[in-house]
């Protein structure tokens, strides 16, 4: 396995990064303004002093050389927009709120969908299968930027039980929570039940039954097992996606997590603050994969081979 | 059955509870605390970009700055006449040419140290110089030989008029006379730093160190920094040791950066805030009619308008800018669309800017218009060549673009096209002046006409018309020198007419700050610049 992951490392990882790191740099250079552009425009001193200032009067071959050099040791740069900060200090501050909310929103997607899932398979194509799955699949299809004022209407606003936004005590964190996990509790119910009631017609659930053994026991015990692959499969640029895309979220509830981070970074062409959090995210991902690719072979033991 | 049963109970479960409680029983909201306990919640819109008033340029950042450095004087919260700041007093050269500030000797940092009369002349060296690349250096530009130094030409700063007489006397001498100098020494690039602050993590002219952290700031204002949470909240306590404490009435003041304005709102109406910085445009109507005491629409130092590219046909006949400027309905533009007490604009210069006012002479008159364009040489709108306007991404920019191409079709048959970029590619494409008409919007750095006016002298930065007139530019320059102040508007009176015949820009509207605000917050007035000394405010 140990093998297995260095592979992972040293023959993705840190190709992919190069890779993604070398496009980002080149990309925003071509993007139109620069992070010096404002509507009151500055003095040709000012910029040129600025531009020394972020070494932006050098060669972009030359930038992009020292670049590479620097982010080897984790060292992303000063901001542009945040001049007292840097982009390692500013991951490192806003990145925990953006894990906290995708690991809360993970778990409600869990949770819900696998019960979800669970219920709709119990008594495929009932009403029951029918409701379950289209109230799930209101969590993709009203999109987060309405169900989050939603949320905050009925719960903040009409209720008075949570606060509207910020990031202080546990309520503020409930209603972000359930809007970032609702997108992903369609998917997860819907893998869920697809994986069941495949499993469910397996031999060796028919054995279970021969045995006597209950339904809800069977459901559970013996074909929830093989039925969650799938989800586990899922569950890995979910995760990803729950952490780094919850931008709108963010904003909405005014959270200060790294998804406003890296949306602002584009529009302000904040160059090192793209290059972090490209990079990280794009970490993130591919870190998130490979251990559900480890977790997966773990679970099945017909891929245990290819940890060799 | 058993889990669709749990499921739909709980839902059920969940409704019904909801549905039972609907009426809100909390007793003490955020809003009431913070009343009790004297701390204001202050909706501030972005996160700060830093708290260096020699580095940051923004509004949301001032907000915050002005809580934590004084100025030599501080802005009277009514009318904004110069108030006593970290000088008790003043005097002034019959050449208005040198201002000799007294400074407190009780005025001290928040590390307890005096505020001296070198500090200030320290602070207006960091900011002047070149290295530090500061944006707003150019604020300094009236005193002698401040623009020599800051573009390099000078290298000894003893040659600029600023000068530490003692620890209590500061004197400024300007490089000509600057009846707004005043005015302008409440802008926050005339804030002081702590000299042994800033030299102790990097020099005079080293950008973006870690002075301004809460546990290494010094400031001179009414309050301290006490927290800063990226993206989370800014909090401000007041100073024991302020010289004027007795008259501080706040304990603190808690700034939040909420970017979007729906959740600036929302809060608002939770109880989790006491003022606002904007309202969403859809819902001023709302407030207008059920509860008016809480929205506040201000006039504001700012102009919105489009300014043509006076280098490209068809633009650069001044008939067609004039038919164009005839043919917009401000009004209703403003009050049907806008909704936000915005003031339908017939010249350039906000009305009553320090005292200067002018005739509106850009009105809506269609058959004016329909004249004017005949005599362009285009027999009818649709023999122009194409005109694009250009603007950036906002709901309200779309809206007036939409409403004005509209009129343009309906009253003089042009049709025009909208184009929308993102905000940076916006901004390249008007500095390389690629475009034919573009919006734009300018907020007045200071309460003076020259604010505005001299804008469009040759060659200025943010001139990216095209337009130049030598005549202007010598009215423009004159008056900015002149210090009696009937012959200044005079001179600014003949430059905006010279301008407004030109119509190298077409004037829109007139801003307002349009803003919830609880009725708990006393000593808040409205001004021009939305300068609210918080040392004046106070919760009940």
């Amino acid at each position: 396995m140990v093998r297995f992951i260095l592979k992972r490392i040293f023959f993705e990882t840190i190709p992919s990064l190069i890779v993604i790191a070398t496009i980002t740099f080149f990309l925003i250079r071509l993007a139109p303004g620069g992070p010096f552009s404002t509507e009151k425009s500055i003095s040709p001193e000012v910029l040129t002093q600025l531009n020394a200032f972020y070494g932006l009067d050098k060669h972009l071959f030359t930038q992009y050389l020292t670049y590479m050099a620097r982010i080897i040791t984790f060292d992303f740069g000063p901001s542009f927009k945040y001049p007292g900060r840097t982009v390692t200090e500013l991951i490192a501050e806003s990145f925990p709120v953006s894990l906290e909310l995708g690991v809360y929103a993970l778990c409600i997607a869990i949770v819900s969908g696998i019960l979800a899932g669970l219920i709709a398979a119990s008594k495929p194509s009932s009403l029951r299968d029918y409701l379950t799955m289209s109230i799930s699949m209101g969590g993709i299809c009203i999109p987060t930027f309405v169900m989050g004022p939603l949320l905050v209407l009925l719960f903040s606003l009409i209720l008075g039980w949570f606060p509207v936004s910020g990031w202080n005590t546990f309520s503020n964190r409930i209603l972000p929570s359930i809007t970032l996990g609702m997108v992903y509790i369609a998917y997860i119910a819907r893998l869920t039940r697809g994986g069941l009631l495949d499993t469910m017609v397996q031999d060796y659930i028919r054995t279970a039954r021969a045995k006597g053994l209950p339904e809800r026991l069977i459901l559970i015990r013996h074909a929830l097992r093989g039925a969650l692959l799938p989800v586990l499969s899922f569950l890995g640029p979910a995760a990803a996606g729950l952490i780094t895309g919850s931008f709108v979220v963010e904003t909405i509830f005014s959270i200060p997590g790294l998804g406003r981070f890296f949306v602002a970074a584009a529009f302000n062409r904040d160059y090192t603050m793209i290059m972090g959090t490209v990079v990280f995210y794009a970490f993130i991902m591919i870190s998130f994969n490979t251990i559900v690719d480890v977790l997966t072979a773990l679970v099945n033991p017909r891929l245990r081979s290819s940890l060799r | 059955m058993k889990y669709f049963c749990i499921f739909y109970m709980t839902a059920a479960a969940i409704i019904l509870l909801a549905i039972s409680s609907c009426k809100n029983q909390r007793r003490d909201t955020i809003v009431s605390l913070g009343t009790k306990n004297g701390v204001l919640y202050f909706g501030n819109q972005t996160e700060p970009e830093d708290l260096d008033p020699h580095i940051v340029t923004g509004v949301p950042e001032f907000h915050i700055l002005q809580s934590l450095f004084e100025g030599l004087v501080t802005p009277d919260p009514r009318d904004l006449h110069p108030l006593p700041g970290a000088a008790h007093s003043w005097d002034i050269s019959e050449d208005n040419l040198v201002y000799t500030f007294h400074l407190r000797s009780e005025a001290t940092w928040s590390n307890g140290e005096m505020v001296k009369a070198s500090d200030f002349v320290f602070s207006f060296q960091r900011i002047l110089s070149p290295r530090l690349g500061s944006e707003y250096a150019y604020m300094l530009y009236c005193i002698d030989n401040a623009e020599k130094y800051h573009k390099g030409a000078l290298k000894d700063f003893a040659r600029v008029g600023a000068r530490a007489k003692d620890d209590t006397t500061l004197i400024i001498r300007l490089g000509s006379p600057t009846p707004y100098f005043m005015s302008l020494i409440m802008h926050d690039s005339w804030y002081p730093v702590h000299p042994p602050t800033i030299l102790k993590f990097g020099n005079i002219d080293s950008r973006g160190t870690r002075w301004t952290r809460p546990e290494n700031f010094t400031g001179n204002g009414a309050f301290k920094l006490a927290d800063w949470q990226i993206n989370k909240i800014i909090n401000v306590v007041k100073r024991a040791d302020y010289w004027d404490a007795q008259n501080v009435k706040l304990n603190g003041i808690n700034f939040y950066p909420i970017e979007n304005n729906q959740t600036e709102e929302r809060m608002f109406r939770n109880d989790e805030l006491h003022v606002t910085t904007n309202l969403p445009l859809q819902k001023i109507d709302w407030y207008k009619n059920n509860a008016p005491h809480l929205l506040h629409i201000d006039p504001y130092l700012g102009t919105y308008y489009y300014i043509c590219n006076i280098n490209r046909p068809p633009l650069n006949n001044k008939k067609l800018r004039k038919a164009l400027a005839l043919a917009i309905d401000r009004k209703s533009l403003t009050d049907d669309i806008l909704k936000g007490g915005q003031i339908p604009a017939g010249s350039f210069t906000p009305p009553n800017t320090a005292g200067y006012l002018f005739d509106p002479v850009v009105t809506f008159d269609t058959i004016e218009a329909r004249k004017i364009l005949s005599e362009t040489g285009f027999k009818s709108g649709d023999s122009l060549p194409p005109i694009s306007v250009l603007y950036n991404t906002s709901e309200s920019h779309h809206i007036i673009a939409q409403a004005i191409q509209q009129m343009w079709k309906r009253y003089l048959g042009i049709n025009v096209t909208l184009v929308n970029q993102e905000w940076k590619v916006y901004l390249a494409s008007k500095t390389k002046k690629e475009y034919d008409i573009a919006r734009m919007g300018w907020i007045g750095d200071y309460n003076d006409p020259n604010s505005f006016l001299d804008l469009w002298l040759t060659g200025g930065g943010n001139n990216n018309t095209g337009w130049s007139s030598p005549t202007y530019d010598s009215l423009v320059k004159q008056a900015s020198k002149s210090a009696d102040q009937v012959e200044r508007f005079r001179l600014f009176s003949q430059a905006e007419s010279i301008f407004l015949d030109e119509l190298p820009a077409i004037p829109i509207y007139f801003y307002t700050n349009v803003y919830l605000l609880k009725p708990s917050v006393k000593g808040w007035y409205s001004n021009i610049l939305n300068m609210h000394n918080y040392k004046h405010l106070y919760l009940e």
